[in-house]
């Protein structure tokens, strides 16, 4: 098991160095230049800036004053915000970014457990086709659709009731999180509404049901003890990688509700050519999706005694 | 479920006498099926996937036999016709081309009077207005509103400040549509402050061309008949215009060639070279396994959408290029991993299946294990896989339009349309409506589709419902 | 199915209770879970002392927005307009704007220029946030530090008219070299390289803002990065920044004029450039200003919203590339482009924003002639559209290239919205119009930049927003030494006219030059004229007194009040 883990780790170092390396070579061979402003700087302006980023070495020295320092865990200045460093860029807005993917995540997950059981129980029924037409909504239309109607509605909502229900945007309280995780997790919600319809539906016609049928069980002892336990666990599977994805993919709700996420900063240092923000936030979000499938693996291989890690 | 009770018969004499003999055994034939007829089968009694394949059929035939079939320049502008809904009046009164004006003429009918007022008819050429001094003022404030003014605070639009002494006239020609419009004009005092009152009026403007804009416009009237005051009709759009006058059913469709063309063929690139890669590996096993699979799993790590931004950059769109090609080969570069697992799986679990080893007993070459066993028993996994791979490229697409990554103008694509659209959503839903139900139908008829595939291909389905 | 309670039944009804009450579960699990990622969240960004409303009547505060983060406060380096609202509340240089736009006394009391030396005489009564006194040292200080080659302030160019600026930022000279001297704690001298007469202008300008140097070592190299790593001196100072979220600026104790701010405190409480979000934000009460689209005007009316409109003081055009290797070199092609188009169907068919003007002159509407406007004592060319010329023109073009048809021309542009619509609308109507074949290239903000450096552009959309308050900050654009002249015109007679403008000091005859310089600029399509940026807004009634200005803070509240609800 140690050695299983820490061979693991050891593939993930190697993964993040990786990231590390494509994101280094990516970034330097990007048309532009991340030091030019609005005005036109001459030759000496331009000289002092250089040297400020060390952009005047060699691409060899640059990439290995990189890597030492990113291996004390430091990425450097940004080049937009010149007297901020890329790790308190990471430290102020990655947890903001986590935090609105745990609730998003919760959401899908608690949302699409309940919903999915809901119509197994009632397949047929109407609730199954009421909620499942939403699922279709829910994976049909884009995000950034939803986003946007979400907001005009909730800011409709607020004026006819002439009370503030929910903050429309912004970030700071629990009321400002509701709506983005909302609509965050939506997409991954019908997803796992329809994987958890379908995982039910298998499991009820399960041997196993029948023989707790048969021994006598109280139905509430077979609907929680058997049927919803064992059909949780594929949801239960895809969760790790949702999150990943939900964490690392809020860029949009980020932008239209005006949160300060990781994502949000990521897309504007794109747009800036703020090589520093760029490479700091791939290689931690990298680091951080290696991480979070390894734990997610070893998690899952507790719950599951089926699964055995070799 | 419910067991019902097997009705319990007495035997009678009858039944203890003998058969007349039967000329020949009874036959019992089913016609034999192959994989794929009886995939067929299972799909057609599936009446959701069967839905979503027509509609995948007429999503084809809209997006290529389309624009034979409705030839409307999707670049050409219209700039009297700028996002108008579907449905909407198109007559237009045909006029004189438009002078600028001094202040000083009047049209005929028109006087020169006290207050605010009209100098001539408004149309959506210009609505031309004149006012009296008011005693007192330093300067003057236009307004324009869509909304009767009523409250002073709240006279809509300032148009234009002018002061005392100098012109009392203005001419609009900021964007005129055939509607009714209420002009206000207030005045200042040497202070700087409001005066209290305010003057009113309406214009109602009718819509206008010009001789030479109806024959530019190809409206299809004769136009040596035509005279001044005769009613035209303007360019019909079935779907309405976009921000630029464009015809919206002529750019879905050629959105729909950038959507799908990135929506189809990104998936069935990435998924042949994962089938490729996976089988390769499964096949082969041992360490050129091992190395592959860590190969893939480097990219499985890289975070997708922050790597399909970062594609985007480093590639770059130069001019004139529309950034379809970079987004496909950002999107084959990180999403084949997963296929490749996915077969590479599939064809370890088939290489210990025992008709496997039995026709490897029987003397089977590799060649023909793997094309009589191992592909025809991974097609059915890859091609659900392709399916679903289709809703997620095409997202991917719209996403990146969304955050300003996507296609770059003038190529239009769903997403892309969907991005500008948002702006105007208040105004003219109609731009974000059409793109995003286009964006809708297609990603919900391949998740169908790839539903339908899956319980029709998947062994472990059959029998099921 | 009518039988009550087969097994099925019993199951179902049973699953159901079960479901419900992980139902309520999951909700007071969601509720408990809110909390804690709210405690969580709260240790990295607080957002105490904000008000939810946009006009705060009770605490006499606002909610405001920005549309960025503001990269940095550093008013050694900053560069944009949007750190530049934040400082013009909460810094004061030597001489600033005041509501009306006029150029009034700030820290310095008054001022004296006698040929190339100028003398500040500071207030006594000027203090820092700390208390400390603004003394003339601390300008010194700053403005050295600028001109530091570590530093690496990317505007130090516009202190170059200082003696010795330009060697010292060069690294040539000793910073100490350079001509500002702190006479005493309250006398500041500064020698100019030459005379010129606008200096007084530039210097209300960011960079030129005062640093106390004591502090200034204190923050480490991180000055300005956050609330408590910077000192202020102006009406309103920094409390709060939380970055990408909210900044909050509380009125300064220790301002010299306790008269001038009216409100307790400003709350920057959103940061966004979504319009959409503004216009849902403004709806909902909780931002006092919002600017608003086109589309969103109908909603504005319909909600009787007060509209006011604001031109921004910047002009667009799209530049041409006067390469010699270029065909945009070639005076006929540029004619019948310009010809062939025309602003005003731009500005009022297609953008159709109030605010915008249509673009006539290379000068916007505000810059000032001798006594009244330049565009008033200078008219610019009038601009008729003609296609039919303009299609002489291009024939005469194809001659003298000697083509028969004419390459695609390669447009480049930036990812605006309104730069995306720009281009589009151009090369439709250039390929109606004249057969010409535009190709657009949109490029990210420094990808553009670096196309435009390095002349790779047939056609750029571009403008030009002012840095101080003389038409020299336009005159010298298209001078020939002008990093800034993008498409590398080159042109003697238009350079004798800006250096004119540059070391005259008879205004006349500056005003004369920036007349020159317009209609050349018309008459040999140097650029082609689109548009004046402005915007059409709505503040909540309450709040009065935001004054929105060329120059200082574009949106500045340090002169609002709030009246509360009597009338």
């Amino acid at each position: 098991m140690a050695a299983y883990v820490l061979k693991r780790i050891l593939q993930g170092v190697l993964t993040v160095w990786f990231i590390a390396t494509a994101t280094f070579l990516a970034m330097h061979n990007v048309p532009g230049d991340p030091l030019s402003g609005e005005r036109a700087t001459n030759a000496a302006i331009q000289a002092n800036l250089e040297a400020r980023y060390g952009l005047d070495k060699p691409l060899t020295e640059q990439y290995l004053i990189y890597l030492g320092n990113m291996m004390r865990g430091d990425f450097g200045i940004s080049f937009t915000q010149q007297n901020r460093e890329v790790n308190d860029i990471i430290r102020e807005h990655f947890p903001v970014s986590a935090t609105l993917g745990i609730l998003a995540v919760t959401f899908a997950a608690l949302g699409g457990i309940l919903w999915g059981a809901l119509t197994s129980l009632y397949r047929n029924r109407m609730p199954d086709y009421v909620i499942m037409f939403l699922v279709i909504l829910g994976i049909s239309v884009p995000s950034f659709v939803f986003a946007a109607l979400g907001q005009l509605a909730l800011v409709n909502l607020n004026s006819l009731l002439g009370v503030s229900v929910l903050p429309v945007a912004g970030w700071g309280t629990v009321s400002h999180m509701i709506l983005p995780a909302l609509v965050l997790g939506l997409g991954t919600m019908a997803y796992l509404t329809r994987l958890m319809r379908s995982s039910m539906l298998e499991v009820m016609t399960a041997d196993y049901i029948r023989t707790a049928k048969a021994k006598g069980l109280t139905p509430t002892r077979i609907f929680t003890r058997h049927q919803l336990r064992n059909a949780v666990l594929p949801v239960v599977t895809v969760l790790g990688p949702a999150i990943a994805a939900i964490t690392t993919g809020g860029f949009v709700v980020e932008l239209v509700f005006a949160i300060p996420g990781l994502g949000r900063y990521f897309v504007q240092a794109v747009q800036q050519l703020d090589y520093t923000v760029i490479m700091g936030t791939t290689v931690f979000y990298g680091a951080f999706l290696v991480f979070m499938v390894i734990l997610v693996d070893l998690i899952y291989g507790w719950i599951d005694p089926r699964v055995r890690l070799k | 479920m419910s067991i019902s009770k097997i009705p319990v018969r007495t035997l009678r004499p009858a039944d203890f006498e003998l058969l007349p003999a039967q000329s020949a055994a009874p036959v019992i034939v089913r016609p034999s099926r192959s994989y794929w007829q009886d995939a067929w089968a299972r799909l057609k009694t599936n009446k959701r996937a069967l839905v979503s394949l027509y509609i995948i059929i007429a999503l084809i035939l809209f997006t290529f036999a389309g624009p034979l079939v409705w030839r409307v320049d999707p670049a050409r502008q219209d700039v009297d016709q700028i996002s108008v809904g579907p449905g909407v009046d198109r007559r237009a009164i045909v006029v004189e081309p438009w002078q600028a004006w001094d202040g000083s003429s009047l049209a005929p009918g028109y006087d020169s009077g006290e207050g605010l007022q009209l100098a001539a008819d408004p149309t959506t050429q210009s609505v031309r207005l004149l006012w009296s001094e008011v005693p007192g003022a330093t300067y003057y404030r236009l307004y324009r509103n869509l909304f009767s003014a009523t409250d002073i605070d709240a006279l809509g639009i300032p148009m234009a400040d002018f002061s005392a002494g100098g012109r009392r006239w203005y001419e609009d020609l900021l964007d005129l549509q055939p509607r009714e419009y209420f002009y206000s004009i207030t005045a200042f005092d040497a202070n700087n402050q409001r005066m209290d009152e305010f003057l009113t009026i309406s214009a109602d403007v009718t819509r206008v061309i010009t001789m030479d804009e109806v024959r530019s416009k190809e409206l299809g009237v004769d136009i040596d008949r035509l005279q001044l005051g005769d009613e035209v009709f303007l360019t019909f759009h079935p779907l309405g215009t976009d921000y630029l006058g464009r015809d919206m059913l002529a750019r879905l469709m050629a959105g729909a060639q950038v959507s799908l063309f990135i929506g189809l063929l990104a998936p069935l690139l990435f998924v042949s070279f994962g089938v490729l890669y996976g089988a390769t590996a499964g096949f082969v096993g041992g360490r050129v396994d091992q190395l592959m699979m860590r190969i893939a799993d480097f990219v499985v790590a890289l975070p997708f959408l922050l790597f399909m931004i970062l594609f985007q950059v480093v590639f770059g769109i130069g001019p004139g290029e529309s950034g379809i090609i970079p987004m496909l080969v950002a999107l084959v570069l990180l999403s084949w991993p997963a296929t490749a697992r996915l077969v590479r799986g599939q064809i370890m679990q088939i290489r210990e299946e025992a008709y496997v080893s039995a026709a490897r007993l029987l003397g089977g070459s590799h060649m023909y294990l793997i094309f009589r066993h191992m592909i025809p028993n991974t097609l059915g996994v890859i091609l659900v896989t392709l399916t679903f791979a289709v809703p997620s490229a095409i997202f991917t697409e719209a996403f990146l339009s969304f955050i300003g990554m996507g296609v770059a103008p003038p190529t239009a694509s769903w997403g892309s349309m969907s991005n500008e659209a948002l702006k105007t959503m208040l105004t003219h839903p109609h731009e974000l409506f059409f793109p995003a139900l286009m964006i809708s139908i297609t990603v919900l008829a391949f998740n169908l589709l790839g539903d339908g595939l899956r319980d029709a291909l998947d062994a472990r389905m059959r029998g099921m419902e | 199915m009518k039988q009550p309670r087969t097994p099925d039944d019993r199951l179902l009804s049973a699953a159901g209770r079960q479901l419900s009450a992980y139902a309520l579960m999951a909700i007071a699990f969601l509720i408990v879970l809110m909390f804690i990622l709210n405690w969580l969240a709260g240790l990295t960004s607080s957002s105490s002392g904000m008000s939810r409303f946009g006009v705060d009547v009770e605490n006499n505060s606002i909610n405001a927005f920005l549309r960025n983060e503001p990269p940095q406060m550093d008013t050694m380096r900053s560069t944009d307009a949007i750190s530049g609202v934040v400082l013009g509340h909460v810094m004061e240089g030597l001489l600033r704007y005041d509501e009306n736009g006029e150029l009034v006394a700030g820290i310095a009391e008054r001022w004296e220029q006698n040929g190339t030396e100028i003398t500040y005489w500071l207030r006594d009564n000027a203090r820092w946030s700390n208390g400390d006194p603004v003394t003339a040292h601390d300008f010194e200080f700053a403005w050295k530090k600028v001109l530091e080659p570590a530093t690496a302030s990317q505007y130090s160019f516009i202190l170059y008219p200082i003696l010795n600026a330009e060697k010292a930022n060069q690294g040539e000279l000793p910073v100490d070299a350079v001509g500002v001297r702190a006479l005493d704690d309250k006398t500041l001298q500064v020698t100019l390289e030459a005379p010129i007469a606008y200096f007084d202008r530039i210097v209300a300008f960011v960079t030129f803002l005062p640093a106390q140097k004591e502090f200034f070592e204190q923050t480490q190299g991180r000055y300005g990065a956050d609330a408590d790593k910077m000192l202020y001196n102006g009406p309103f100072m920094m409390t709060s920044w939380v970055h990408g979220a909210s900044l909050r600026l509380e009125r300064n104790p220790f301002y010299w004029d306790p008269s001038r701010a009216k409100l307790d405190a400003i709350n920057f409480a959103h940061m966004t450039s979504d319009s959409n979000t503004l216009l849902n934000l403004f709806k909902d009460g909780q931002i006092a200003l919002t600017d608003l689209t086109t589309q969103m005007l109908e909603e504005a009316m319909f909600q009787r919203w007060p509209l006011e409109r604001f031109a921004e003081g910047t002009v667009f055009f799209t530049d041409l590339n006067h390469r010699p290797e270029r065909l945009t070199s070639n005076f006929n092609l540029r004619k019948a482009l310009q010809l062939a188009q025309d602003s005003d169907e731009l500005v009022n068919r297609v953008i159709k924003l109030p605010g915008y003007l249509p673009g006539i002159s290379m000068f916007p509407e505000w810059v000032q002639g001798v006594n009244g406007l330049l565009r008033e004592e200078f008219p610019p060319a009038v601009h008729r559209r003609n296609v039919p010329l303009a299609r002489e023109h291009l024939q005469k073009a194809l001659d003298e290239l000697g083509l028969e048809r004419l390459p695609p021309l390669v447009l480049l542009s930036g990812d605006t919205p309104v730069a995306r619509l720009q281009a589009e609308y151009y090369q439709e109507l250039w390929r109606r119009e004249l057969g010409i074949e535009i190709r657009i290239d949109e490029q990210t903000f420094r990808q553009r930049l670096d196309k435009m450096s390095a002349g790779d552009f047939d056609l750029v959309l571009s403008g030009w927003g002012p840095d101080y308050n003389d038409g020299l900050t336009f005159a010298d654009l298209y001078a020939s030494w002008n990093l800034n002249n993008r498409g590398r015109y080159i042109n003697p007679e238009l350079d004798a006219y800006v250096r004119i403008a540059q070391t005259s000091l008879d205004q006349v005859e500056r005003v004369r030059a920036f007349g020159m310089i317009q209609q050349i600029v018309y008459d040999d399509v140097v650029h082609i004229s689109n548009y004046e940026r402005g915007y059409v807004y709505s503040t909540d009634p309450r709040l009065k007194g935001v004054v929105r200005r060329v120059f200082g803070a574009e949106t500045d509240y340090s002169y609002a009040w709030i009246e509360a609800e009597a009338n």
